[in-house]
């Protein structure tokens, strides 16, 4: 344990701002993502799906596809010979092919592999499905109404009431004290119901794999991911293979987000290999990738908060309604508990719903049921500042958690990072800037957790000194440069002789997917880690040629030297000369790490936003967004503003104009960038990262996780600034120029 | 039908190719010339991650048959270096950190090379119109308007 | 003995108690003797939680030490993206 702990020191190479390795590749158009590989013989695969939202499959005549020239296989799930043994795996098996029912538009209920798209496309519309149309359910709170079409029975967990519908599957209630005593203090008590509508990541790569499977269960992958051992295994339990048999390989990935944190067309790629004897290319459109991957939860929630006249909150409630699509997920759970967790609270209770609809199964999206949760309560502590004519950061700093603060899911907080950052947007210019007409500020906080997980990395002495580093972890936001930083720094080289790559499911232990804002915090940790084992056998290798004992050597800027003018006077040897003699002191040299790194901590941000509302049109335009964020410490400050600015804007795009758009017969309307609408570079000013050090204990640089906590408060701080703007308390998302007109007409 | 027979010119290299009567020329360029850096984001024209330009001119080339590049000049991400020395372009987006998984890179940096070349000193407000045509999820564009603004200086001292 | 909190959900398969005490060293004891003391604690417990130490999380490491002095609170087992 004591290793890990943070040590102040001086940074040579952390902290500095390299060009990322992999540069030049992404610059040039030379670097291959998910859909950019061929193989010889290699046949295209698609998908046949679901044009209902909800339909039990009667039967799949495939007889007249199968035919057809250039068809080389058809599958149904009756191919899927497997039966996975728990709940998790069996529910993505029929995610990616239904079994008995269809339950969202766009579910795949087949497949082909065939020579080319044209014939593919053929086979398609040559497969014969006899569907039950059954009755769909859309939204969150009617999916929970006792006579709502329900999709499976079964899954309720023991803690849902036994008369609520069967779509309900979890419920959780965290906090502590009695809220009703609390709201009897409060000089106001403002209560609200809350709306956001489902969103994408909006990754610009479609999902995309090449997949190779043999009748003799070997089998290769290369596919973009956010995490290829996760796809190794995932599809190894679907579908009954050995792990082991199973190679996959990264490509680059262009964006993740969490959408790409599960499997949805992998297996299937896997099983039209087998049965056609060749490889399979499987790609979505976007139009498969709206309607088939894994889009955020929407949600329905109430918020109660009393605050006192000086503004001291006395009490505070949540009811948080998820629905995740068709299939178990989290977000409600996690909503509940994230939602109050920047204040300290005497009395508070969450209760956290997670629902299932007619809509394509949910996957994580950054911080997976933190924004929407986030967005209500921050707005609601906005009201109230403003009915009581008080700062909205005042207040906040008066309801801080901090060091010692019981905190609204449970466990006392040890040092975090919040007040820093309320006190960094007080003091910054953003917060005094002059507005003008129809011109309104918000302000917000969010948090996030950290993860640890399973890494494994390994370090390379190469014959000639430089230095070679196998890691796990699909990089998405330029964490090679951030391995290869740590690492140089650890054995005090110039960057530029440390080579990272993202090894495959063939060449190290176990790795955790790239989430949770784990890896410059985990892989950074294995790294730091295998670095120091490098350097003890190296210092032993010099500790040999030199007839010395090893803890007679230290290891300084890059070389090994005796520690001390006792332990004998030799000029230190450096990396190049201990490596080119190698294989004369005890055989090649690498150090290695594996750990499931855990103790992670939290994270907070704090936004700011001004945003100016046409009364006429409803439009929205963000003028000034300041994100500022406790990193630890921001190994390459680039990335770190990178995440910042990303999550922000995702941030914006959820709150003023995306949504998902369903007909009365429950498909999906939008399911394209046109009209599902993302920001673009003419909506948006510069966006001014702030980022604070404050070093997580935990780590031996005080590296804390960045990627997910910056889209926590955009939601609300937005919500916030377009409320004042208005002059009129906007309660559902997106607030897309019709909605931001009917408010200001209602008002 | 049989296959269609175009000969064109990308990057400056005289090329032909057999193509079906509905291919784009995305697909084209990827599946059958194995230029992969343009990439398939939405086939229809809305995130521009596969633009190129044809005679000088910035089209989404999923917007464009395989067949009509008969006789044109296209260029592509693959043709902006030269050599190994980058376009500005390319250096300035190493420079900023303008790109963070990637993958909107080259339609960003072939669209900015059109926009210079018609504009040379474009304002902070024209550039981020001309390239609204590009989506980027990654970065908030906040890194690729400097990139470009700092290349646009760059290529007219040098000029 | 360790003193667990339990959310407040949870709690109800704990015959109503917030807080219940384990008598275990580490984080697998823990575990099982929940398990043990409270048997319908156990589909949550087969599905995952999160267990904050002392105000840092801790998911796998059965080893993980836990004294009688630490605060231990149980969490849905946490997810990110």
């Amino acid at each position: 344990m004591a290793k890990d702990e943070y040590a102040a020191r001086e940074f040579k190479v952390v902290g500095t701002r390299p060009l990322r390795p992999d540069g030049i590749d992404k610059v040039t158009g030379r670097a291959r993502y998910g859909a950019d590989i061929s193989a010889p013989g290699m046949l295209v695969g698609m998908a046949l799906r679901s044009p209902h939202a909800h339909a039990r499959i009667k039967s799949i005549d495939t007889s007249a596809a199968e035919v057809l020239p250039g068809v080389k296989a058809v599958v149904t799930r009756a191919d899927f010979t497997h039966q996975p043994e728990d709940n998790a795996t069996a529910d993505i098996l029929d995610n990616c092919m239904a079994g008995e029912k269809a339950l969202y538009d766009g579910h795949a209920v087949a497949a082909v592999a065939a020579t080319s798209r044209n014939a593919a496309l053929a086979a398609l519309a040559a497969i014969k499905v006899d569907y039950d149309v059954l009755p769909h359910v859309m939204d969150v709170d009617d999916a929970m109404k006792p006579g709502a079409p329900v999709l499976l029975r079964g899954r309720k967990q023991e803690s849902v009431p036994a008369e609520m519908s069967d779509n309900v599957l979890t419920r959780t209630q965290y906090g502590h004290g009695t809220p009703e005593e609390g709201f009897k203090k409060a000089d106001l008590v403002i209560e609200r119901n809350f709306k956001t509508a489902a969103t994408h990541q909006g990754y610009i790569e479609p999902h995309a794999c090449l997949a190779t499977l043999g009748a003799d269960g070997q089998g290769d992958m290369w596919v973009c991911t956010q995490g290829h051992y996760m796809v190794r295994n995932t599809c190894a339990a679907v579908l009954g293979l050995d792990a082991g048999n199973l190679r996959v390989t990264a490509s680059e990935i262009g964006g993740g987000f969490g959408g790409k944190t599960t499997v949805f067309l992998e297996p299937t790629a896997l099983v039209l290999s087998r049965k056609s004897g060749r490889p399979v290319k499987m790609t979505m459109t976007r139009d498969e990738v709206f309607r088939a991957s894994g889009p955020t939860a929407s949600t329905s929630i109430d918020i109660k908060i009393g605050m006192t006249r000086d503004g001291k909150i006395t009490a505070a409630t949540g009811d948080y309604r998820y629905q995740n699509g068709a299939y178990e997920a989290m977000n409600g759970t996690l909503g509940a508990m994230t939602g109050f967790a920047p204040y300290d609270l005497e009395h508070v209770r969450t209760t956290g719903w997670d629902v299932v609809t007619n809509r394509p199964k949910a996957a994580a999206y950054r911080a997976p049921g933190a924004p929407m949760a986030a967005f209500a309560v921050e707005s609601v502590i906005d009201e109230l500042a403003r009915e009581l004519g008080l700062d909205p950061i005042d207040v906040r700093l008066k309801n801080a958690a901090r060091e010692g603060t019981r905190s609204a899911y449970g466990p006392t907080y040890p040092a975090i990072g919040l007040e820093a950052t309320l006190e960094a947007a007080k003091a910054h210019p953003h917060w005094a800037a002059p507005l003008g007409e129809n011109q309104g500020r918000g302000v917000a906080c969010g948090f996030w957790f950290n993860f640890g997980g399973d890494t494994c990395v390994s370090l390379m002495i190469n014959p000639d000194g430089t230095v070679s580093l196998s890691e796990g972890n699909p990089d998405i936001g330029g964490s090679r440069a951030s391995m290869s930083m740590m690492a140089a720094e650890e054995l005090g080289i110039p960057m530029e002789q440390v080579r990272t790559i993202v090894a495959d499911t063939a060449s190290l232990g176990q790795n955790e997917v790239t989430d949770g804002s784990r890896v410059t915090f985990a892989v950074g940790l294995a790294t730091i880690k295998a670095a120091r084992h490098a350097i003890e056998i190296m210092k032993e290798r010099a500790a040999m040629t030199w007839g010395i004992e090893a803890d007679a050597v230290e290891w300084v800027d890059g070389a090994a030297q005796p520690a001390g003018p006792n332990a004998g006077k030799f000029p230190p040897m450096t990396i190049a000369e201990i490596a080119a003699i190698a294989s004369n002191t005890g055989g090649p040299i690498a150090g290695h790490h594996e750990v499931t790194a855990e103790g992670a901590g939290v994270s907070f941000g704090t936004h700011i936003a001004d945003t100016e509302v046409d009364p006429e049109t409803g439009a929205v335009k963000v003028l000034r967004y300041t994100v500022i964020q406790d990193a630890g410490k921001a190994v390459h400050p680039a990335y770190v503003e990178g995440q910042l600015q990303g999550g922000a804007v995702q941030g914006i795009g959820w709150a003023l104009n995306e949504e998902y758009v369903y007909g009365a017969d429950g498909t999906l309307q939008n399911p394209g960038f046109l009209d599902y609408r993302i920001p673009v570079a003419s909506d948006l000013p510069m966006i001014d990262p702030v980022i604070l050090e404050i070093p997580n204990p935990g780590h031996p640089y005080g590296v804390r996780g960045v990627g997910e906590t910056g889209i926590v408060p955009p939601l609300a701080a937005l919500a916030n600034a377009v409320s004042r703007a208005a002059g009129v308390r906007l309660t559902s998302l997106p607030m897309s120029p019709p909605k931001v007109l009917a408010a200001l007409k209602e008002a | 039908m049989s296959q269609i027979h175009v000969k064109t010119t990308i990057n400056g290299d005289a090329t032909e190719f057999l193509c079906e009567a509905d291919e784009t020329l995305l697909d084209v360029l990827r599946d059958r010339l194995d230029l992969t850096g343009a990439k398939e984001g939405c086939a229809s024209g809305d995130c521009g991650a596969c633009s190129v330009t044809l005679d000088g001119r910035l089209v989404c080339s999923c917007l464009m048959l395989g067949a009509e590049a008969e006789g044109c000049e296209i260029d592509t991400i693959e043709g902006m270096a030269d050599g190994e020395t980058l376009h500005p372009l390319q250096q300035a987006f190493l420079d900023h950190a303008a790109l963070q998984c990637g993958v909107c890179t080259p339609g960003f940096l072939i669209a900015a090379k059109a926009l210079l070349e018609k504009n040379p000193d474009p304002s902070e407000e024209e550039t981020r119109y001309w390239l609204a045509g590009n989506l980027c999820r990654c970065t908030g564009y906040d890194k690729i308007i400097r990139a470009v603004l700092d290349a646009a200086k760059t290529m007219r001292e040098t000029a | 003995m360790v003193a667990v909190r339990l959310w407040g959900s949870l709690a109800e398969f704990a015959d109503g108690h917030r807080e219940v005490d384990i008598a275990a060293t580490n984080l697998r004891e823990l575990l099982d003797g929940l398990a043990k003391a409270h048997p319908a604690l156990k589909p949550q417990l087969e599905r995952g939680v999160s267990v904050s130490i002392d105000g840092r999380i801790y998911n796998d490491t059965w080893a993980t030490p836990i004294s009688e002095t630490s605060e231990v609170v149980l969490l849905s087992r946490l997810v990110g993206g």
